[in-house]
């Protein structure tokens, strides 16, 4: 995020795209809702009339996978009223005649013709956006889980830069990140092409002060894959071998049962995890490690905040520490790797990570600091780009959209659209031991409009086959005024009926992220009914 | 220079006098700010920070000079000049007649109320019994209205206790409403449609048929009810408590540790309560620290159970002959280090990959990276972050 989670409660204008904030981000939603109860303008863009709908100002609903045409529609809007910010424009970014030319075919009509966005609508947003003293772009994986998705988010980010609303308080594009240390797990250089702070692998100074710090010769310059093409090449027998960490990719992962052949192709796999996952089950080599509550250490949320986690209870007997694996690896492979413990590991990152370089475990003992923090007398920065952009002047990016990958045909004439729901968590390892959100939340569902229900004669709670070209799963129907004609939903959560074995791998070229959001299917009475 | 003579002269204006010290304050505070900012304690019970004042418990009444009623801190903003006793004798004797009616009014029995012995035991076993044989109020010892009731020495008067006409709901796995024990203070109902802003509770009914209702009178897990549990952690008295295990062993020594929630990444700051090593409790730490300001929401409070689970892997495993069998940590790590040495010089480095997570910390993230880029000396390292 550039801006900050309070910040949220003080925006004018709020518009959340692509993100289903009062099941996902709770907490953070009640930033949004807030604001409202004050007067301020809450737009939410989805697919599904989603809880958030009901707080809002407008809902506007576009086809799954239609963004960056809104988007482009509401910057030509903002153009043609004359209601962009010129003083930013000219002072702080760059390539403004591309973006003008660019958006120019995207008039509200034909937007409507593309997303189903109602041209009046998308005037109204865009105008309120652009007069509001502070607005602010909200986003998730609605936005992101698409081949354009790297597209969806330069969009958004054109947007605010046309009106000016980034860098400073109640504005800033603001993607709400869906896991715990997520952003800290990028900032650490969990990534192929990055070391931490995003130091490029192939920048040779870069790499040589790594070399210098770490005590190691012959890292390599050319960056790596990401996990969706390790599994490609996995597919292939091109690749031989995965150490996975707290990760269940065999329920995450788009397209399962390619992602299963992929790694049963593996000549070792091990997976290093609190629970014998779906994905542990097929490993080599298991090692247990511990969880949140039993280790010291620090996550870095979504608005860049490093904040300390504790010890709480002692682990059970037996699993290690991740880093204590890991080290232990290490060292008997060769190469030795000797902490006292995980802040000694923090202040190594210190050394190597500019963004963090100001932060101790003391300072943020009580309350968390914002990277970038570059000195211990520096007191973070809440609020990014005020003054100028990471690249010095804002690039604006001539966009043109793209249709899904798979679009509803005759065969498979809905559109299949997934992700969380409240009770919840992601796989479902850790909130699936809780039995009060298993009663809350027992099993899986395929929300459906109730026309749908109609025309395919399905009944509310009855059981349905929903398959896509790459496979097929069985659950109850939902009927719901949540979901919209065409439009089905289904969340991942549940390995027994798991929507991923019906998502589509398609990768956006850039970020390598899988098309989630928008593939075909088609939902047919059971055959054994 | 001019800046800052403006800024002291318009603080000058700005003094009200609490039991005799002169104390400044920020236009749009109201007494009770100001007391809370000068370490003054006055008395709540309906009030809820960050939220509007609820004007239900008066418990927090306060004599102003030259005004003839009391006055409610927590409703009055403070204006210059204003002279405040917030403990003379006539608040004193008006905060025990409140705190006296509200523990009049249900099934207070922690012995404070002073009840002739038969009708006290009969009380006591009528509470018993809708307790479900629990001896103790559940709150006992963590519990605002008996902490004023001992701080005020209230005294109830002998009244007859009226049996509560709302039974107990329990139709939910992680709240309990006990509308024997609910004050009708409101401070949930702020919680709920102030803090959270999920609208799902509201006063219903009047008079003596007084109740918070969900809905329309349904239980939560029939209303708009999402269990985040914010009302839970206001509730100043018994009347929200929750399912597990903590109100059983209360007495049990319990450690408290704040740290950073593990579900999504807003980060939330809270307070794990753990018992004989097992976590019992979770809420929401400071409601004055960022990023959450106390809240949670219902994974973050209820969703601990995985942590303390009989699933959780013990000891590493290593497959032999098609099953996974356990293993000593010497025979796992000397297993993997000499696997792994054996594929990158067969293959090369760039055929193995390390898949780090978006779920542990940043110091396990970086040992990830540096054990995919130092030691197996491929930039193949990557997590679910788009996943």
């Amino acid at each position: 995020m550039t801006n900050t989670i309070a910040d949220i409660e003080t925006a004018d204008v709020i518009i959340v795209t692509g993100s289903n904030t009062t099941e996902n981000h709770p907490v953070l939603s009640s930033f949004m809702k807030r604001a409202t109860k004050r007067g301020a303008k809450l737009y939410v863009i989805e697919p599904r009339k989603i809880k958030l709908t009901e707080y809002a100002t407008k809902w506007l609903r576009q086809e799954p996978g239609r963004d960056i045409s809104w988007i482009n529609g509401m910057m030509r809007v903002i153009l043609k009223e004359d209601l962009h910010d010129k003083a930013f424009i000219e002072k702080r970014t760059e390539n403004f005649e591309a973006l003008k030319e660019a958006v120019e075919p995207y008039t509200p009509e034909f937007v409507e013709s593309i997303t189903g966005i109602k041209a009046d609508d998308l005037i109204e947003v865009a105008r309120e956006f652009a007069k509001a003293d502070a607005a602010t772009l909200c986003y998730c994986m609605g936005i992101t889980q698409h081949i354009c998705g790297t597209d969806n988010v330069k969009s958004l980010a054109n947007l605010s830069m046309l009106c000016g609303h980034l860098g400073k308080p109640g504005g800033g594009v603001n993607p709400l990140r869906g896991q715990n240390n997520v952003q800290g797990a990028c900032d650490m250089g969990g990534l192929p092409n990055v070391f931490t702070a995003y130091q490029k692998v192939d920048d040779d100074k870069a790499r040589n002060s790594y070399e210098q710090a770490w005590d190691i010769t012959g890292l390599s310059g050319t960056p790596g894959l990401p996990v969706t093409e390790m599994i490609d090449k996995a597919y292939k027998g091109e690749f031989k071998s995965l150490f996975i960490i707290g990760e269940n990719p065999l329920v995450s992962d788009p397209d399962l049962n390619h992602a299963r052949k992929a790694m049963e192709k593996l000549e070792l796999m091990v997976v290093q995890d609190i629970f014998l996952t779906e994905t542990a089950q097929i490993a080599d080599v298991v090692l247990p490690s511990l969880c949140f509550a039993e280790k010291n250490g620090t996550f870095t949320n979504s608005e860049r905040r490093i904040q300390r986690v504790r010890k709480a209870v002692e682990p059970p007997e037996g699993p290690w520490e991740d880093w204590k694996i890991i080290t232990a690896i290490a060292s008997k492979m060769g190469v030795p790797m000797d902490y006292e413990g995980p802040e000694q590991i923090f202040e190594e990152i210190r050394q190597v990570t500019p963004s963090y370089r100001g932060v101790t475990w003391e300072r943020i003992e009580h309350l968390g600091i914002h990277w970038p923090c570059p000195e211990t007398s520096h007191e973070g920065t809440p609020i990014l780009h005020t003054m100028q952009f990471t690249r010095g002047k804002g690039l604006f990016h001539a966009i043109s959209h793209v249709i899904p990958a798979e679009t509803p045909d005759e065969e498979y004439p809905y559109i299949l659209t997934t992700g969380r729901i409240l009770y919840h968590y992601h796989t479902g390892t850790m909130t699936m031991k809780t039995s009060g959100l298993n009663m809350l939340a027992p099993e899986c569902f395929v929300e459906i409009s109730s026309n749908d229900a109609q025309k395919l004669n399905l009944e509310d709670g009855s059981m349905v086959d929903v398959s896509s070209r790459r496979g097929t799963i069985q659950a109850k129907v939902e009927v719901s005024p949540k979901a919209v004609d065409g439009t089905v939903f289904i969340p991942f959560h549940f390995a027994s009926a798991a929507a991923n074995t019906l998502t589509n791998a398609k990768l956006d070229p850039t970020a390598k992220i899988p098309e989630f959001k928008v593939c075909a299917i088609k939902l047919e009475q059971p055959a054994t009914a | 220079m001019l800046y800052i003579n403006v800024q002291k002269s318009e603080a000058m204006e700005h003094v009200i006098t609490i039991n005799n010290n002169q104390l400044s304050f920020t236009p749009g505070q109201t007494i009770l700010d100001v007391a809370a900012d000068n370490n003054i304690y006055i008395p709540t019970l309906c009030h809820l920070k960050h939220a509007s004042p609820t004007k239900t418990c008066r418990v927090c009444v306060v004599e102003m000079q030259g005004e003839d009623d009391l006055i409610e801190a927590c409703a009055t903003p403070a204006e210059n000049g204003m002279i405040i006793h917030s403990e003379s004798h006539r608040v004193i004797q008006e905060r025990k007649q409140i705190i006296a009616t509200l523990l009049n009014t249900g099934n207070h029995n922690c012995s404070i109320r002073n009840l002739d012995p038969q009708d006290w035991t009969q009380f006591q076993m009528n509470v018993h019994q809708a307790d479900q044989g629990n001896p103790l109020c559940p709150v006992w010892g963590d519990c605002e209205l008996q902490d004023l009731a001992y701080m005020y020495q209230v005294q109830t008067e002998a009244v007859d206790a009226v049996p509560c006409q709302y039974e107990t709901e329990r139709a939910n796995p992680f709240i309990i409403r006990d509308f024997s024990r609910c004050i009708l203070c409101g401070r949930c109902i702020k919680a709920c449609n102030e803090i959270q802003v999920n609208n799902a509770i509201e006063f219903g009914y009047e008079g003596v048929d007084a109740k918070i209702i969900a809905g329309n009178d349904v239980t939560l897990k029939e209303s708009e009810c999402v269990f985040c549990g914010e009302c839970l952690q206001a509730c100043p008295v018994g009347a929200l408590v929750p399912e597990q295990p903590y109100r059983h062993d209360r007495f049990i020594d319990t450690v408290k540790t704040r740290t950073t929630c593990s579900y999504c990444g807003v980060g939330c700051q809270m307070d794990i309560y753990a018992q004989n090593n097992r976590i019992v409790k979770i809420d929401g730490a400071d409601d004055d620290l960022a990023p959450n300001y106390g809240s949670l929401c219902v994974k973050g409070r209820f969703g601990y159970d995985f942590v303390g689970s009989e699933h959780r892997l013990t000891t590493p495993m290593l497959r032999k002959n098609g099953e996974l069998e356990p293993v000593s940590w010497d025979e796992a790590i000397n297993f993997v280090a000499t696997r792994f040495n054996e594929i990158k010089d067969q293959y090369g480095p760039d055929t193995m990959g390390v898949l780090t997570s978006a779920r542990i910390t940043n110091e396990d993230n970086y040992m990830s990276q540096k054990f995919a880029r130092g030691v197996l000396k491929t930039n193949n390292v990557d997590h679910c972050a788009r996943l």
